[in-house]
């Protein structure tokens, strides 16, 4: 995959080279300054920028051209304004470190901002002090890959979001690093679209967060350590694969967030150590498939109206407690799992326990009812009440049952 | 030497002792006699700060015994029943009392007296009745005190044993010790006391020589001038 | 009072109680950390162990004890000994002895499984040392129980049931009461109520250090901001100290006034 993609870069840069004119960016160049070269830069020209720091105050690219930074080809954005503004189809921004965009409480002040192109690419940049990393807005096709971006925020209000997509389709966000922004990438209105093998860390808010996006898929990502991991909210037909959704843990954190999601796919993804690993509020359709959930407090949390979703071949292992229900009724399914909670015996020899197992602790039941009521955490008479409930349920869903828990652990 | 005055208790409803006054000034041996429950050994725990005297007070050598625990050193006490630890062995429990009371101490020669050496590797709970109250008489008398207290001393004592305890009581008299002693066994006291005080539902009754109580009576011993008491 | 102390530590040190409790310890440690391996995990197995079991061996061996050695205190009694020194003597031979059992029991175990080379000594020091209290408190509350009772099996059964309402009835009472008052705040009272019972805030202490204070959600937010500052800190710990004076000096005060 990435051995492709840097193939593809090469035969364009050879191409443009072929066909047009390289200018070059330096102290002692022809252009000394980045914003000359553009302006004199005709379509399908390559501007190669040497080592150096350039102040770049909103710079518009209205040309389809080839940017290359060279290592330590830093363009300094003074605190002002936009650093780049991208208005051109075709626009390939590669290796350079961008810093100091404007911070504003009203203008979205980017690093990168692109507006209303096809096929721009983006391309192993350092973006780092911004108040938005990468936003496009309205764009096809663009290729964003191999970035960092980084911040220092603390708060919400104090940073945007590393990779920010806007009324976007077949985008393709992959191999980037995002950390200490608020929201690490963020999809609104973004269809047909990939978020491949990044990493989101340490962001104030969301690792991903979709909204209202669809026929989109993320696969193989790492969300760790963020105010919370992967916000998906009124979207449908959401593919979630191989992720990793690590360390979330805080009072409202969680590992992924569902909200109103019809027909996903969340599929051998691993959740550990969240306070919540999945928390689903409202979505239809959903089928869980081969995922496993280790340590956190809460491995799946369902709340507001939940239909036809189906756990299937999950691995629960060492959760505080495994499912939370906050009401009576079920119409989800839950068969062929893994329980480490699971006490059961399989005599028939099929790998499935012959004991059927209830994933809802009637001291879940109870906090669900009145929070405040987990104080008795871990206190004997939780435990006795658990117990009882297990003998005799009276509070729990009753159908909420595995019916043919796994003996053994998926691998 | 040991003045107690006005000294009350009861025990929920029953009154035990109801204002018991009297004096002890010179060394000799004070018995105190009276029936079942007149509330002898209640006083002697009183004394020895084990039970708690609803009121009146005790004083040793002017001294208010409420107040300090010191005055025990100069007490030897003798308990009714002979109860100790199970696991301890007698040369521990001896060795410990001495420790506790860290004081001169002389067991060896009272050891040797009773004939308990044999058993000083044994396990007290093992030993019989007899026996744990020779260990008892040891405890009391290997410590040279002022005053000794001794409750129904011959408990379990066979006659030669009896003989020896007579023998230490009276050394301990011709010392100018003060000896407070109950029991029953009225034969015993005519033989060692003087003075004699007579509790009877909670009073007392009678308190002088043996003399008296036998001439108030009119009667030809002890035995029988307790009996005309109580009978009257 | 370290005579009469030495006396009774070494006369438990030489009952076989102090070494089914010794081993019962070492059994546990062991097996905890054959079956996961992990001393962390091992560690939060632990606590829920610990919090139970040590207030019900506490008051066990405390009725027992007392009533056992009431042979031993009466011959004491009449001693030049302060009626204080003996029983605050005899209350910290046995608490000493029952929490050196704990130490020793838990601690070679997860030696043996590197504790030093885990960054898990401070969580399994606070653990001991919240067994250690507890330990402390209750039998300093089953030996205050046997002196009010003279009879032996009414004093066994009171020790059980006071283990019982701190240990299981206390929090069910809380929990019933917060359902029924779900409807007003619930934090300060939850804060407060754990504070009332040893048990629990020896738990919320771990739990906390521990790290699933997450799970709290916003009570536990709360919790973690009291427990969080220093403030906090001293005032959970004084707290415990608190309930293990106050028995204490209760045991000493009835001791006082008692008749043997």
């Amino acid at each position: 995959m990435k051995a492709r993609f840097y193939i593809s870069l090469l035969s364009l840069i050879l191409g443009s080279w072929a066909m047009s004119a390289v200018r070059n960016v330096c102290r002692d160049c022809d252009y000394d300054n980045l914003a000359q070269a553009v302006q004199h830069a005709s379509s399908g020209d390559t501007i190669v920028v040497a080592a150096g720091s350039y102040i770049s105050n909103g710079l518009e690219v209205i040309k389809p051209l080839v940017l290359l930074g060279k290592p330590g080809a830093i363009l300094d954005g003074d605190n002002q304004n936009y650093v780049l503004r991208i208005l051109s189809d075709s626009v390939v921004v590669s290796g350079f470190s961008i810093i100091n965009s404007g911070k504003s409480y009203t203008k979205d002040y980017a690093a990168v901002y692109v507006h209303g192109t096809s096929g721009v690419q983006i391309l192993d940049n350092k973006i780092d002090n911004s108040f938005f990393g990468i936003l496009v807005e309205k764009s096809k096709g663009a290729v964003i890959k191999g970035n960092t971006v980084s911040g220092t925020a603390k708060q919400e209000n104090q940073a945007g979001n590393g990779v920010h997509l806007w009324h976007c389709d077949h985008m393709q966000i992959g191999d980037n690093e995002v950390f200490g922004m608020r929201d690490g990438i963020y999809l609104e209105f973004v269809n047909h679209s990939d978020v491949i093998n990044n990493y989101a860390h340490n962001n104030v808010r969301y690792g991903l967060h979709f909204m209202f996006s669809n026929h989109d898929a993320y696969v193989d990502n790492t969300f760790e350590s963020n105010g919370a991991g992967v916000a998906v909210m009124f979207s449908k037909w959401i593919r979630m694969e191989h992720n990793h959704f690590i360390d979330n843990w805080g009072t409202a954190s969680y590992g992924l967030l569902l909200k109103e999601i019809y027909d996903g796919e969340v599929l051998n993804n691993l959740f550990q150590q969240n306070t919540l690993g999945i928390y689903v509020d409202g979505s239809t359709r959903v089928n869980y498939i081969g995922n496993t959930l280790r340590q956190n407090g809460w491995a799946i949390k369902v709340s507001g109206g939940c239909y036809a979703n189906a756990f299937t071949a999950n691995n629960f292992i060492g959760n505080s407690f495994d499912i939370s229900y906050n009401s009576k009724m079920n119409d989800n399914t839950f068969n062929g799992n893994f329980w480490s909670d699971y006490s059961g015996y399989d005599l028939d020899k099929d790998g499935n326990g012959d004991v059927p197992y209830r994933p809802v602790k009637l001291f879940s039941y109870i906090v669900n009812r009145t929070p405040e009521t987990i104080v008795l955490l871990r206190s004997l008479f939780v435990d006795l009440i658990n117990f009882s409930e297990k003998v005799s349920p009276a509070f729990t869903p009753d159908e909420l049952v595995d019916h043919s828990p796994a003996m053994k652990k998926f691998q | 030497m040991i003045t107690v005055s006005n000294i009350k208790k009861s025990f929920g409803k029953l009154q035990v002792l109801d204002d018991i006054s009297f004096e002890v000034n010179k060394g000799g041996i004070v018995a105190i006699l009276g029936p079942n429950g007149s509330g002898k050994t209640t006083f002697l725990k009183i004394l020895l700060g084990m039970v708690i005297a609803d009121g009146g007070k005790i004083l040793y050598k002017e001294k208010d015994i409420s107040k300090s625990h010191e005055y025990r050193k100069h007490i030897g006490y003798l308990p009714q029943i002979a109860r100790f630890p199970d696991n301890l062995k007698v040369r521990e429990v001896i060795d410990m009392i001495a420790d506790v009371r860290n004081e001169p101490s002389n067991p060896d020669d009272l050891i040797k007296l009773f004939g308990l050496e044999p058993f000083l590797d044994k396990n007290l709970g093992n030993l019989s009745g007899g026996t744990r109250q020779k260990v008892n008489i040891v405890l009391t008398f290997m410590f040279d005190t002022p005053v000794i207290v001794l409750d129904e001393p011959t408990a379990g004592l066979d006659p030669v044993s009896l003989i020896k305890l007579k023998d230490l009581i009276n050394k301990a008299k011709a010392t100018g010790k003060i000896i407070l002693i109950t029991s029953h066994i009225m034969s015993l006291v005519e033989e060692l006391a003087e003075e004699v005080i007579f509790l009877l539902e909670g009073s007392i009754y009678f308190k002088g020589t043996i003399g008296e109580l036998k001439t108030r009576t009119g009667s030809e011993d002890l035995e029988h001038a307790i009996a005309a008491i109580l009978e009257s | 009072m370290i005579k009469i102390f030495k006396y009774s530590f070494s006369d438990l040190m030489r009952s076989r109680w102090s070494f089914i409790y010794l081993g019962f310890y070492l059994l546990l440690g062991f097996v905890l950390l054959f079956l996961n391996n992990d001393l962390s995990k091992g560690i939060i197995t632990l606590m829920n162990v610990i919090v139970v079991l040590t207030p019900m061996i506490g008051t066990i061996f405390g009725v027992m004890y007392f009533y056992n050695s009431r042979e031993f205190t009466e011959l004491l009694l009449a001693q030049p000994v302060k009626r204080s020194v003996i029983f605050l003597g005899q209350f910290l031979g046995i608490s000493i002895s029952l929490t050196l059992s704990l130490i020793i029991g838990l601690g070679i175990p997860f030696l043996v499984y590197g504790l030093f080379r885990s960054g898990e000594i401070f969580n399994f020091l606070l653990l001991l040392i919240a067994g250690g209290f507890l330990t402390f408190i209750f039998v300093a509350l089953s030996v205050c129980i046997a002196l009010f009772n003279s009879n032996k099996i009414k004093g066994f059964g009171y020790a059980i049931l006071m283990w019982l309402f701190f240990a299981v009835i206390y929090d069910g009472l809380v929990l019933l009461s917060m359902m029924v008052f779900a409807d007003y705040p619930l934090d300060d009272f939850a804060l407060l109520v754990s504070f009332l019972n040893p048990i629990d805030l020896s738990r919320i202490m771990i739990l906390l250090k521990l790290d699933i204070s997450a799970l709290l959600g916003y009570t536990g937010a709360l919790f973690q901001r009291f427990f969080g500052t220093s403030l906090g800190f001293v005032m959970s710990w004084l707290m415990l100290l608190i309930w293990t004076s106050v028995p204490v000096l209760l045991m000493v005060r009835i001791a006082n006034k008692k008749n043997f």
